[in-house]
């Protein structure tokens, strides 16, 4: 209960940091990578993607777009499943949530890295 | 000409009898002007005496007629037979609370977390009388007053499944008079509420269902209270976090 | 955790089932809006994988899109857009609510503030947008 107490504000701000950045950004990204580049609506050529997601601003605007979005689905998620009435189980399910964020963030820094 | 009439199901309960709560339809006249409370006192006074169930004011003031009506948490008194025609109307006792007998519902937890969030002017310093008032501005006012329109009457915690789930849960209701007090530009009081507030089973416990702002009869939006409470209590946080120095609020 | 709740004998304890998300169309709406995050976090992780194709050279990157062009893909991220809307417009319209703005001594009625919201939302997508799609 102690540690709960006092990390609760902590998973908040993540979650409530990661509900803006997707409510803001993710919609336009999902149309152009997710539908718009794959059908072929509009095309952005390797070289040009590379290019960009090379930048320094824009890999620091991906690692934000990318991982806080994660924590405002690790919080939500861990209380679907305890709404689910799965209250038994909340420490594991906030551990497993979280650290699924965790786990995320840290593909997320790999990945950009190699770019 | 025959009668209209309508037909009210509603939940019995009697503690040492049954194991659980039955239904028993009530065939009731029908009235333009009749609310549900009507209905049952009519129920009592002319069909069954044993029907049990909490009223006063019949006015929407005193908070004590909340039921299940159709599954939705209302005041009998304000809830119209003629918004529900042609029925039946079932009439089911709070939902979340433990039933003592028929539609009355145990209060005991609720008072407790009322007393917990202590809903009443804190100061440092009480000035002596001879100082006079407290003085506020209509501004100031204007910043609670929304929250301190609560006449108890448990409609958000029936309303709330996180509540229902979790019965440690402090509550809408609580949780918005915490508020109120805070918001309060004469109280000084923040600091011994906020343990409360800010305990797992406080406001982080909250989800925003947000369905306790529906259903509140006096508007006063405990979801807003809550969420607004989670955003000062993660800031304060964050402070303490930034600058550990630095007196908190 | 937190101490199980004392029950007094005679009374009735209801149990909420688990279904109770079932009851009423406000808590299916609250339970699609929380269900929206998996499907961004879905997204996101394959917008990864697609960054990670993206630095193994031309030929990986073409060969993920052309994975992607996929039906089942497709169906995947339009349902996902719609998810990611519903996330958007729950946000904005509950920005209002928690954030408290205020001018001078008043407060700025919380339709104003979440109807700022949406205008920001629209402004940061049209310059994204313009952003990605140009030359
Ligand atoms: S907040 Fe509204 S619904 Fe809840 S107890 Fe007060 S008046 Fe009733
Ligand atoms: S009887 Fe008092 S509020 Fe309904």
């Amino acid at each position: 209960m102690a540690t709960r107490k006092t990390s609760e504000p902590f998973w908040w701000l993540l979650f409530a940091a990661g509900g803006m950045v997707a409510a803001l950004l993710v919609p336009v990204h999902l149309l152009v990578h997710g539908l718009a580049v794959p059908l072929g609506w509009t095309s952005i050529s390797h070289a040009r993607m590379l290019a960009l997601a090379g930048h320094p601003l824009v890999k620091l605007y991906l690692f934000a777009l990318i991982a806080l979005p994660l924590y405002h689905w690790a919080h939500r998620f861990r209380f679907i499943l305890e709404d689910l009435g799965l209250r038994g189980l909340r420490t594991p399910i906030a551990i497993l949530c979280y650290g699924a964020a965790v786990l995320g963030t840290v593909a997320t820094l790999w990945v950009l890295w190699q770019i | 000409m025959t009668e209209e009439t309508m037909t009210l199901e509603v939940t019995r309960y009697r503690p040492g009898h049954d194991r659980e709560p039955r239904t028993q339809s009530f065939t009731v006249p029908y009235r333009t002007d009749w609310v549900v409370l009507d209905a049952l006192n009519h129920i009592k006074d002319r069909i069954d005496g044993t029907l049990s169930y909490r009223w006063s004011c019949r006015m929407g003031v005193c908070g004590s007629c909340g039921m299940m009506v159709n599954g939705v948490p209302k005041l009998t008194c304000a809830a119209f037979l003629r918004d529900y025609r042609p029925g039946p109307i079932r009439v089911e006792p709070l939902a979340n609370f433990p039933v003592i007998r028929d539609l009355v519902i145990a209060l005991d937890d609720f008072m407790e977390k009322l007393r917990r969030v202590k809903p009443w002017i804190i100061r440092a310093v009480e000035k002596p009388v001879s100082d006079g008032e407290y003085l506020q501005t209509p501004a100031q006012l204007d910043a609670y007053k929304q929250f301190s329109m609560c006449i108890n009457c448990m409609l958000c915690y029936a309303a709330c499944p996180v509540y229902g789930l979790e019965p440690a849960f402090l509550g809408p209701a609580a949780i918005a008079l915490a508020y109120r007090y805070n918001l309060d530009s004469r109280d000084e009081g923040y600091r011994l509420r906020e343990p409360v507030l800010s305990e797992a089973v406080g406001v982080w416990e909250c989800t925003f269902v947000g369905e306790c702002s529906v259903v509140c009869p006096k508007g006063v939006d405990p979801a807003a209270a809550i969420q607004r409470s989670k955003l000062a209590g993660a800031t304060d946080w964050l402070l303490s976090m930034i600058m550990p120095w630095a007196g908190r609020r | 955790m937190t101490a199980p709740r004392v029950e007094r004998p005679g009374l009735f304890y209801p149990k909420l089932p688990a279904t109770w998300w079932l009851r009423n169309a406000n808590y299916f709406r609250f339970m699609l809006r929380e269900l929206s995050s998996v499907f961004i976090a879905l997204f996101l992780v394959v917008f990864l994988v697609q960054l990670h194709r993206l630095s193994q050279g031309p030929g990986a990157y073409a060969a993920y899109l052309e994975t992607l062009r996929a039906p089942g893909w497709i169906i995947f991220h339009v349902v996902a857009l719609a998810f990611a809307l519903y996330h958007s417009v729950t946000w904005f319209n509950l920005t209002g609510v928690v954030q408290v703005v205020r001018l001078g001594e008043r407060q700025v009625p919380p339709r104003l503030v979440a109807g700022a919201s949406f205008a920001l939302w629209a402004v940061v997508s049209v310059v994204l947008l313009w952003f990605l799609l140009r030359g």
